[in-house]
Protein backbone atom coordinates (compact mmCIF):
# COMPACT_ATOMS: atom_id res chain seq x y z
CA UNK A 1 0.00 0.00 0.00
CA UNK A 2 2.81 2.41 0.95
CA UNK A 3 6.32 1.72 -0.29
CA UNK A 4 9.22 3.98 0.69
CA UNK A 5 12.49 3.41 -1.15
CA UNK A 6 15.91 4.93 -0.41
CA UNK A 7 14.48 8.12 1.17
CA UNK A 8 16.95 10.92 1.86
CA UNK A 9 16.15 14.30 3.42
CA UNK A 10 18.26 17.04 4.96
CA UNK A 11 17.45 20.41 6.50
CA UNK A 12 20.50 22.63 6.01
CA UNK A 13 23.47 20.76 7.47
CA UNK A 14 21.25 18.29 9.32
CA UNK A 15 20.86 15.02 7.38
CA UNK A 16 17.67 13.57 8.86
CA UNK A 17 16.84 10.61 6.62
CA UNK A 18 19.64 8.57 5.08
CA UNK A 19 18.29 6.04 2.62
CA UNK A 20 15.24 4.86 4.54
CA UNK A 21 13.32 1.84 3.20
CA UNK A 22 10.00 0.52 4.51
CA UNK A 23 6.79 -1.03 3.26
CA UNK A 24 3.43 -0.59 4.99
CA UNK A 25 0.76 -3.21 4.32
CA UNK A 26 -2.98 -2.68 3.95
CA UNK A 27 -4.95 -2.97 7.18
CA UNK A 28 -2.00 -3.07 9.60
CA UNK A 29 -1.02 -0.79 12.46
CA UNK A 30 2.64 0.03 12.03
CA UNK A 31 4.29 1.86 14.91
CA UNK A 32 7.47 3.78 14.17
CA UNK A 33 9.60 4.36 17.25
CA UNK A 34 12.75 6.39 17.68
CA UNK A 35 14.31 9.18 19.71
CA UNK A 36 12.98 12.72 19.58
CA UNK A 37 14.26 14.54 16.51
CA UNK A 38 15.25 11.36 14.66
CA UNK A 39 12.92 12.11 11.74
CA UNK A 40 9.71 10.24 12.57
CA UNK A 41 7.42 13.21 11.92
CA UNK A 42 9.47 14.10 8.82
CA UNK A 43 8.78 10.59 7.52
CA UNK A 44 5.01 11.03 8.06
CA UNK A 45 5.11 14.38 6.24
CA UNK A 46 6.84 12.71 3.29
CA UNK A 47 4.09 10.08 3.13
CA UNK A 48 1.35 12.72 2.88
CA UNK A 49 3.38 14.94 0.55
CA UNK A 50 3.91 17.96 2.81
CA UNK A 51 7.69 17.53 2.47
CA UNK A 52 9.44 16.49 -0.74
CA UNK A 53 12.41 14.11 -0.56
CA UNK A 54 15.92 15.09 -1.63
CA UNK A 55 16.34 11.59 -3.07
CA UNK A 56 14.34 8.38 -3.15
CA UNK A 57 10.62 7.89 -3.52
CA UNK A 58 7.40 7.45 -1.56
CA UNK A 59 4.70 5.46 -3.36
CA UNK A 60 1.12 5.45 -2.08
CA UNK A 61 -1.49 3.36 -3.93
CA UNK A 62 1.12 3.07 -6.71
CA UNK A 63 1.49 6.87 -7.09
CA UNK A 64 4.88 8.47 -6.55
CA UNK A 65 3.89 11.30 -4.21
CA UNK A 66 6.64 13.80 -5.14
CA UNK A 67 5.77 13.63 -8.84
CA UNK A 68 2.02 14.23 -8.53
CA UNK A 69 0.40 17.49 -9.62
CA UNK A 70 -1.36 19.50 -6.90
CA UNK A 71 -4.80 18.21 -7.88
CA UNK A 72 -3.66 14.55 -8.07
CA UNK A 73 -1.84 14.93 -4.75
CA UNK A 74 -5.01 16.30 -3.18
CA UNK A 75 -6.94 13.29 -4.50
CA UNK A 76 -4.45 11.00 -2.74
CA UNK A 77 -4.56 13.15 0.41
CA UNK A 78 -8.33 12.70 0.57
CA UNK A 79 -7.65 9.04 1.39
CA UNK A 80 -5.56 10.08 4.40
CA UNK A 81 -6.36 11.33 7.84
CA UNK A 82 -3.67 12.77 10.07
CA UNK A 83 -3.56 13.42 13.80
CA UNK A 84 -0.90 15.97 14.63
CA UNK A 85 1.23 16.01 17.77
CA UNK A 86 -0.42 19.19 19.06
CA UNK A 87 -3.74 18.32 17.35
CA UNK A 88 -3.33 21.38 15.04
CA UNK A 89 -6.97 22.39 15.40
CA UNK A 90 -7.84 25.65 13.65
CA UNK A 91 -7.96 28.26 16.44
CA UNK A 92 -10.53 30.48 14.79
CA UNK A 93 -13.05 27.69 14.15
CA UNK A 94 -15.39 25.85 16.51
CA UNK A 95 -15.14 22.11 17.13
CA UNK A 96 -18.01 21.59 14.65
CA UNK A 97 -16.21 23.63 11.99
CA UNK A 98 -12.89 21.87 12.66
CA UNK A 99 -14.29 18.35 12.44
CA UNK A 100 -16.50 19.20 9.47
CA UNK A 101 -13.79 21.21 7.69
CA UNK A 102 -13.05 18.59 5.02
CA UNK A 103 -16.75 18.02 4.33
CA UNK A 104 -17.43 21.77 4.14
CA UNK A 105 -14.56 22.23 1.69
CA UNK A 106 -14.85 19.19 -0.55
CA UNK A 107 -18.45 18.04 -0.57
CA UNK A 108 -21.80 19.56 -1.43
CA UNK A 109 -23.46 18.14 1.68
CA UNK A 110 -25.80 20.55 3.43
CA UNK A 111 -25.02 22.02 6.82
CA UNK A 112 -27.45 19.74 8.64
CA UNK A 113 -25.92 16.55 7.18
CA UNK A 114 -22.39 17.72 7.99
CA UNK A 115 -23.41 18.54 11.56
CA UNK A 116 -24.88 15.05 11.89
CA UNK A 117 -21.66 13.43 10.61
CA UNK A 118 -19.61 15.63 12.96
CA UNK A 119 -21.72 14.52 15.93
CA UNK A 120 -21.24 10.86 14.93
CA UNK A 121 -17.47 11.25 14.66
CA UNK A 122 -17.29 13.08 17.97
CA UNK A 123 -19.32 10.30 19.57
CA UNK A 124 -16.88 7.77 18.13
CA UNK A 125 -13.99 9.50 19.96
CA UNK A 126 -16.02 9.81 23.14
CA UNK A 127 -16.84 13.50 22.95
CA UNK A 128 -20.47 14.42 22.49
CA UNK A 129 -22.08 17.84 22.81
CA UNK A 130 -18.94 19.96 22.42
CA UNK A 131 -19.64 21.08 18.86
CA UNK A 132 -19.89 24.77 19.74
CA UNK A 133 -16.76 25.00 21.88
CA UNK A 134 -13.60 26.68 20.60
CA UNK A 135 -10.26 24.79 20.65
CA UNK A 136 -8.99 27.08 23.43
CA UNK A 137 -11.79 25.75 25.67
CA UNK A 138 -10.55 22.14 25.37
CA UNK A 139 -8.01 20.18 27.45
CA UNK A 140 -4.97 18.58 25.76
CA UNK A 141 -6.61 15.15 25.63
CA UNK A 142 -9.86 16.57 24.25
CA UNK A 143 -7.93 18.44 21.54
CA UNK A 144 -6.25 15.20 20.48
CA UNK A 145 -9.57 13.43 20.28
CA UNK A 146 -11.15 16.27 18.31
CA UNK A 147 -8.10 16.12 16.03
CA UNK A 148 -8.76 12.43 15.61
CA UNK A 149 -12.44 13.07 14.86
CA UNK A 150 -11.34 15.55 12.17
CA UNK A 151 -8.92 12.97 10.76
CA UNK A 152 -11.63 10.32 10.42
CA UNK A 153 -14.38 12.71 9.25
CA UNK A 154 -13.69 11.90 5.60
CA UNK A 155 -13.58 8.13 6.20
CA UNK A 156 -9.92 7.76 5.22
CA UNK A 157 -8.20 4.54 4.19
CA UNK A 158 -4.94 5.45 5.91
CA UNK A 159 -4.52 7.33 9.15
CA UNK A 160 -1.27 8.86 10.37
CA UNK A 161 -0.79 9.50 14.08
CA UNK A 162 2.02 11.82 15.14
CA UNK A 163 2.78 11.19 18.82
CA UNK A 164 -0.86 10.51 19.75
CA UNK A 165 -0.16 10.00 23.48
CA UNK A 166 2.45 12.71 24.06
CA UNK A 167 1.37 15.36 26.55
CA UNK A 168 -1.68 13.54 27.88
CA UNK A 169 -2.09 11.77 31.24
CA UNK A 170 -1.67 7.96 31.41
CA UNK A 171 -5.41 7.30 31.62
CA UNK A 172 -6.06 9.48 28.57
CA UNK A 173 -3.11 7.81 26.81
CA UNK A 174 -4.72 4.41 27.36
CA UNK A 175 -8.04 5.79 26.12
CA UNK A 176 -6.36 7.09 22.95
CA UNK A 177 -4.60 3.73 22.41
CA UNK A 178 -7.94 1.95 22.76
CA UNK A 179 -9.43 4.42 20.32
CA UNK A 180 -6.71 3.70 17.74
CA UNK A 181 -7.38 -0.05 18.01
CA UNK A 182 -11.12 0.48 18.05
CA UNK A 183 -11.05 2.62 14.90
CA UNK A 184 -8.83 0.02 13.27
CA UNK A 185 -11.31 -2.76 13.90
CA UNK A 186 -14.44 -0.67 13.13
CA UNK A 187 -13.22 1.14 10.03
CA UNK A 188 -10.55 -1.31 8.72
CA UNK A 189 -7.97 1.44 8.41
CA UNK A 190 -4.27 1.23 7.73
CA UNK A 191 -2.54 3.11 10.54
CA UNK A 192 0.94 4.50 10.95
CA UNK A 193 1.69 5.61 14.50
CA UNK A 194 4.80 7.60 15.31
CA UNK A 195 5.71 7.56 18.97
CA UNK A 196 8.45 7.15 21.54
CA UNK A 197 5.97 5.84 24.10
CA UNK A 198 6.74 2.10 24.31
CA UNK A 199 3.62 1.30 26.34
CA UNK A 200 1.52 2.73 23.54
CA UNK A 201 3.64 1.00 20.88
CA UNK A 202 3.22 -2.47 22.43
CA UNK A 203 -0.47 -1.82 23.00
CA UNK A 204 -1.49 -0.90 19.46
CA UNK A 205 1.14 -2.28 17.06
CA UNK A 206 0.89 -5.12 14.58
CA UNK A 207 4.49 -4.30 13.67
CA UNK A 208 7.04 -1.95 15.21
CA UNK A 209 9.85 -0.27 13.25
CA UNK A 210 12.78 1.48 14.93
CA UNK A 211 14.12 4.58 13.17
CA UNK A 212 17.71 5.44 14.03
CA UNK A 213 20.33 7.52 12.23
CA UNK A 214 18.00 8.13 9.29
CA UNK A 215 17.22 4.45 8.62
CA UNK A 216 14.93 1.67 9.83
CA UNK A 217 17.30 -0.51 11.82
CA UNK A 218 14.79 -3.13 12.98
CA UNK A 219 11.21 -4.04 12.13
CA UNK A 220 8.95 -6.80 13.39
CA UNK A 221 6.12 -7.81 15.69
CA UNK A 222 6.03 -6.38 19.25
CA UNK A 223 7.29 -9.77 20.48
CA UNK A 224 10.24 -9.68 18.12
CA UNK A 225 11.12 -6.14 19.19
CA UNK A 226 10.83 -7.07 22.90
CA UNK A 227 13.31 -9.94 22.36
CA UNK A 228 15.66 -8.03 20.06
CA UNK A 229 19.40 -8.53 20.22
CA UNK A 230 20.13 -5.18 18.56
CA UNK A 231 21.81 -3.12 21.35
CA UNK A 232 20.42 0.19 20.03
CA UNK A 233 16.80 -1.07 19.95
CA UNK A 234 17.33 -2.76 23.32
CA UNK A 235 18.59 0.46 24.90
CA UNK A 236 15.65 2.42 23.45
CA UNK A 237 12.89 0.05 24.53
CA UNK A 238 14.31 -0.36 28.04
CA UNK A 239 15.10 3.35 28.37
CA UNK A 240 18.62 2.64 29.65
CA UNK A 241 20.85 5.70 29.94
CA UNK A 242 23.95 3.71 29.04
CA UNK A 243 24.47 1.97 25.75
CA UNK A 244 25.35 2.73 22.14
CA UNK A 245 23.08 5.82 22.09
CA UNK A 246 24.41 8.83 24.01
CA UNK A 247 22.11 11.13 26.01
CA UNK A 248 23.22 14.23 24.00
CA UNK B 1 27.07 41.89 5.20
CA UNK B 2 27.09 39.32 2.37
CA UNK B 3 24.62 37.23 4.36
CA UNK B 4 22.30 40.23 4.81
CA UNK B 5 22.36 41.05 1.10
CA UNK B 6 21.56 37.41 0.28
CA UNK B 7 18.73 37.46 2.85
CA UNK B 8 17.34 40.69 1.35
CA UNK B 9 17.22 39.24 -2.18
CA UNK B 10 15.84 35.95 -0.84
CA UNK B 11 12.98 37.87 0.79
CA UNK B 12 12.28 39.93 -2.34
CA UNK B 13 12.35 36.76 -4.46
CA UNK B 14 10.06 34.89 -2.06
CA UNK B 15 7.51 37.72 -2.01
CA UNK B 16 7.64 38.08 -5.80
CA UNK B 17 6.99 34.35 -6.24
CA UNK B 18 4.02 34.52 -3.89
CA UNK B 19 2.21 37.12 -6.04
CA UNK B 20 1.48 34.87 -9.07
CA UNK B 21 0.51 32.01 -6.75
CA UNK B 22 -2.06 34.21 -4.98
CA UNK B 23 -3.44 35.56 -8.27
CA UNK B 24 -3.58 32.06 -9.85
CA UNK B 25 -5.72 30.81 -6.96
CA UNK B 26 -8.35 33.52 -7.67
CA UNK B 27 -9.26 31.69 -10.88
CA UNK B 28 -8.96 28.10 -9.60
CA UNK B 29 -12.07 26.31 -8.31
CA UNK B 30 -13.55 25.72 -5.81
CA UNK B 31 -14.75 29.29 -5.33
CA UNK B 32 -15.62 30.17 -1.74
CA UNK B 33 -16.81 33.79 -1.60
CA UNK B 34 -17.56 33.52 2.15
CA UNK B 35 -13.84 33.75 2.99
CA UNK B 36 -13.44 36.90 0.92
CA UNK B 37 -16.59 38.40 2.45
CA UNK B 38 -15.18 37.76 5.95
CA UNK B 39 -12.00 39.57 4.97
CA UNK B 40 -13.95 42.44 3.39
CA UNK B 41 -15.57 42.94 6.79
CA UNK B 42 -12.25 42.63 8.64
CA UNK B 43 -10.31 44.96 6.36
CA UNK B 44 -13.10 47.36 5.49
CA UNK B 45 -15.80 47.65 8.11
CA UNK B 46 -13.60 47.03 11.14
CA UNK B 47 -10.86 49.41 9.98
CA UNK B 48 -13.26 52.24 9.12
CA UNK B 49 -13.49 53.79 12.64
CA UNK B 50 -9.73 54.22 13.05
CA UNK B 51 -9.31 55.48 9.49
CA UNK B 52 -12.12 58.00 10.12
CA UNK B 53 -10.57 59.33 13.33
CA UNK B 54 -7.12 59.56 11.76
CA UNK B 55 -8.27 61.36 8.62
CA UNK B 56 -10.55 63.75 10.53
CA UNK B 57 -7.69 64.98 12.71
CA UNK B 58 -5.16 65.05 9.86
CA UNK B 59 -7.61 67.20 7.88
CA UNK B 60 -8.09 69.49 10.88
CA UNK B 61 -4.35 69.88 11.47
CA UNK B 62 -3.72 70.52 7.77
CA UNK B 63 -6.42 73.20 7.68
CA UNK B 64 -5.12 74.87 10.84
CA UNK B 65 -1.51 75.05 9.61
CA UNK B 66 -2.50 75.98 6.04
CA UNK B 67 -4.75 78.80 7.26
CA UNK B 68 -1.99 80.26 9.44
CA UNK B 69 0.51 80.21 6.56
CA UNK B 70 -1.92 81.43 3.89
CA UNK B 71 -3.07 84.26 6.16
CA UNK B 72 0.42 85.74 6.05
CA UNK B 73 0.00 86.31 2.31
CA UNK B 74 -3.76 86.93 2.50
CA UNK B 75 -4.64 83.74 0.62
CA UNK B 76 -6.55 82.04 3.43
CA UNK B 77 -9.46 81.23 1.11
CA UNK B 78 -7.17 78.58 -0.44
CA UNK B 79 -7.08 76.57 2.80
CA UNK B 80 -9.71 74.15 1.45
CA UNK B 81 -7.77 73.73 -1.82
CA UNK B 82 -4.66 72.63 0.02
CA UNK B 83 -6.52 70.28 2.34
CA UNK B 84 -8.46 68.71 -0.53
CA UNK B 85 -5.48 68.24 -2.80
CA UNK B 86 -3.25 66.90 -0.02
CA UNK B 87 -5.87 64.45 1.20
CA UNK B 88 -6.81 63.11 -2.23
CA UNK B 89 -3.37 62.90 -3.81
CA UNK B 90 -1.17 61.92 -0.89
CA UNK B 91 -2.34 61.80 2.71
CA UNK B 92 -5.58 59.87 2.20
CA UNK B 93 -3.94 56.99 0.29
CA UNK B 94 -0.69 56.84 2.28
CA UNK B 95 -2.13 57.18 5.79
CA UNK B 96 -4.95 54.73 5.06
CA UNK B 97 -2.39 52.23 3.77
CA UNK B 98 -0.25 52.71 6.88
CA UNK B 99 -3.26 52.10 9.13
CA UNK B 100 -4.12 48.95 7.14
CA UNK B 101 -0.49 47.78 7.36
CA UNK B 102 -0.55 48.25 11.13
CA UNK B 103 -3.93 46.73 11.73
CA UNK B 104 -4.44 44.11 9.02
CA UNK B 105 -0.83 43.39 8.03
CA UNK B 106 0.17 42.64 11.61
CA UNK B 107 -2.94 40.52 12.26
CA UNK B 108 -2.39 38.56 9.05
CA UNK B 109 1.28 37.84 9.76
CA UNK B 110 0.49 36.88 13.37
CA UNK B 111 -2.43 34.62 12.45
CA UNK B 112 -0.68 32.80 9.61
CA UNK B 113 2.58 32.68 11.59
CA UNK B 114 0.95 31.06 14.60
CA UNK B 115 -0.85 28.63 12.27
CA UNK B 116 2.54 27.75 10.78
CA UNK B 117 4.28 27.06 14.09
CA UNK B 118 1.36 25.01 15.45
CA UNK B 119 1.18 22.84 12.29
CA UNK B 120 -2.22 24.23 11.26
CA UNK B 121 -0.80 25.02 7.80
CA UNK B 122 0.32 21.37 7.51
CA UNK B 123 -3.16 20.35 8.64
CA UNK B 124 -4.64 22.35 5.76
CA UNK B 125 -2.39 20.41 3.35
CA UNK B 126 -3.52 17.09 4.82
CA UNK B 127 -7.15 18.17 4.38
CA UNK B 128 -6.42 18.78 0.68
CA UNK B 129 -6.81 22.56 1.02
CA UNK B 130 -4.26 24.92 -0.52
CA UNK B 131 -3.17 27.33 2.28
CA UNK B 132 -2.55 30.14 -0.21
CA UNK B 133 -6.09 29.80 -1.59
CA UNK B 134 -7.60 29.55 1.87
CA UNK B 135 -5.57 32.22 3.67
CA UNK B 136 -3.86 34.59 1.23
CA UNK B 137 -6.15 34.94 -1.79
CA UNK B 138 -9.29 36.09 0.12
CA UNK B 139 -7.20 38.70 1.96
CA UNK B 140 -5.59 39.85 -1.29
CA UNK B 141 -8.97 40.31 -3.00
CA UNK B 142 -10.45 42.04 0.04
CA UNK B 143 -7.47 44.40 0.33
CA UNK B 144 -7.51 45.53 -3.32
CA UNK B 145 -11.24 46.25 -3.00
CA UNK B 146 -11.35 47.72 0.49
CA UNK B 147 -8.21 49.86 0.71
CA UNK B 148 -9.42 52.13 -2.14
CA UNK B 149 -12.89 52.33 -0.57
CA UNK B 150 -11.40 53.20 2.82
CA UNK B 151 -9.31 55.85 1.08
CA UNK B 152 -12.43 57.45 -0.43
CA UNK B 153 -13.87 57.66 3.09
CA UNK B 154 -10.58 59.02 4.43
CA UNK B 155 -10.46 61.69 1.71
CA UNK B 156 -14.00 62.90 2.47
CA UNK B 157 -13.62 62.83 6.22
CA UNK B 158 -10.24 64.60 6.00
CA UNK B 159 -11.80 67.31 3.86
CA UNK B 160 -14.66 67.60 6.32
CA UNK B 161 -12.12 68.03 9.14
CA UNK B 162 -10.53 70.82 7.13
CA UNK B 163 -13.94 72.38 6.53
CA UNK B 164 -14.69 72.36 10.27
CA UNK B 165 -11.52 74.31 11.01
CA UNK B 166 -11.61 76.58 7.98
CA UNK B 167 -15.29 77.51 8.14
CA UNK B 168 -16.36 77.00 11.74
CA UNK B 169 -13.18 78.07 13.53
CA UNK B 170 -11.53 80.60 11.21
CA UNK B 171 -14.69 81.90 9.58
CA UNK B 172 -13.95 81.33 5.89
CA UNK B 173 -17.28 81.59 4.05
CA UNK B 174 -18.90 78.24 3.32
CA UNK B 175 -19.34 78.82 -0.43
CA UNK B 176 -15.77 80.11 -0.92
CA UNK B 177 -14.30 77.18 0.98
CA UNK B 178 -16.26 74.60 -1.06
CA UNK B 179 -15.62 76.31 -4.41
CA UNK B 180 -11.88 76.65 -3.81
CA UNK B 181 -11.69 73.02 -2.70
CA UNK B 182 -13.45 71.83 -5.86
CA UNK B 183 -11.44 74.16 -8.13
CA UNK B 184 -8.22 72.34 -7.28
CA UNK B 185 -9.59 68.79 -7.39
CA UNK B 186 -9.74 66.84 -10.63
CA UNK B 187 -11.08 63.38 -11.40
CA UNK B 188 -7.56 62.47 -12.53
CA UNK B 189 -6.13 63.30 -9.08
CA UNK B 190 -8.80 61.28 -7.32
CA UNK B 191 -8.41 58.24 -9.59
CA UNK B 192 -4.62 58.30 -9.44
CA UNK B 193 -4.79 58.50 -5.64
CA UNK B 194 -7.03 55.45 -5.62
CA UNK B 195 -4.83 53.52 -8.08
CA UNK B 196 -1.96 53.93 -5.63
CA UNK B 197 -4.02 52.33 -2.88
CA UNK B 198 -4.71 49.19 -4.97
CA UNK B 199 -0.94 48.62 -5.12
CA UNK B 200 -0.55 49.42 -1.41
CA UNK B 201 -3.31 46.98 -0.41
CA UNK B 202 -1.89 44.17 -2.57
CA UNK B 203 1.63 44.75 -1.27
CA UNK B 204 0.56 44.75 2.42
CA UNK B 205 -1.13 41.37 2.03
CA UNK B 206 1.73 39.83 0.04
CA UNK B 207 4.31 40.95 2.63
CA UNK B 208 2.28 39.87 5.64
CA UNK B 209 1.31 36.50 4.14
CA UNK B 210 4.90 35.83 3.09
CA UNK B 211 6.14 36.63 6.58
CA UNK B 212 3.42 34.45 8.11
CA UNK B 213 4.07 31.45 5.86
CA UNK B 214 7.80 31.67 6.58
CA UNK B 215 7.54 31.95 10.35
CA UNK B 216 9.65 29.60 12.42
CA UNK B 217 10.70 29.33 16.05
CA UNK B 218 7.50 29.44 18.10
CA UNK B 219 6.07 32.53 19.82
CA UNK B 220 9.26 34.55 19.33
CA UNK B 221 9.16 33.79 15.61
CA UNK B 222 5.55 34.93 15.39
CA UNK B 223 6.48 38.21 17.10
CA UNK B 224 9.39 38.78 14.72
CA UNK B 225 7.26 37.97 11.66
CA UNK B 226 4.55 40.40 12.82
CA UNK B 227 6.97 43.25 13.51
CA UNK B 228 8.93 42.81 10.30
CA UNK B 229 5.78 42.58 8.18
CA UNK B 230 4.60 45.97 9.50
CA UNK B 231 8.03 47.59 9.16
CA UNK B 232 8.58 46.28 5.61
CA UNK B 233 5.03 47.24 4.57
CA UNK B 234 5.38 50.82 5.84
CA UNK B 235 8.78 51.27 4.18
CA UNK B 236 7.46 49.83 0.91
CA UNK B 237 4.34 52.06 1.07
CA UNK B 238 6.57 55.14 1.18
CA UNK B 239 8.95 53.88 -1.53
CA UNK B 240 6.09 52.77 -3.80
CA UNK B 241 4.30 56.05 -3.12
CA UNK B 242 7.19 58.02 -4.61
CA UNK B 243 7.47 55.91 -7.76
CA UNK B 244 3.70 55.70 -8.30
CA UNK B 245 3.37 59.47 -7.80
CA UNK B 246 6.06 60.14 -10.40
CA UNK B 247 4.39 57.67 -12.75
CA UNK B 248 0.79 58.77 -12.29
CA UNK B 249 0.88 62.55 -11.71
Amino acid sequence: MIVITDLWKSFGENQVLKGLNIQINKGEILVIIGRSGCGKSVLLKHIIGIIKPDKGKVEVFGNEIAKLSESKLNEVRMKFGMLFQGAALFDSLTVRENVGFFLDEHTKLNNETISKIVSEKLKLVGLSGIENLMPCDLSGGMKKRVGLARAIAMDPEIILYDEPTTGVDPIMATAINELIKDLQSKLSLTSIVVTHDMVSAYHVADRIAMLYDGKIIEIGTPEKIKNTKNPIVKQFITGADTGPMSIE
Amino acid sequence: MKKRICYFFQEIGGMSLLVPQIILQIFKPPFKPKYTINQLVQIGVNTLPIVSIMSLFVGMVLAHLAYLQFKLVELEMYTGSLVGAAMVMELGPVLTAIIVAGRIGSATAAEIGSMKVTEQIDALHTLAVNPIKYLATPRFLAAIIMVPLLTIFADFIGMFGGYMIGVWQFGIRHRIYINKTLDFLSAHDIICGLIKTIFFGAMIIVVSCYKGFNTSGGAEGVGKATTSSVVISIVLILVMDYFLTVLLF
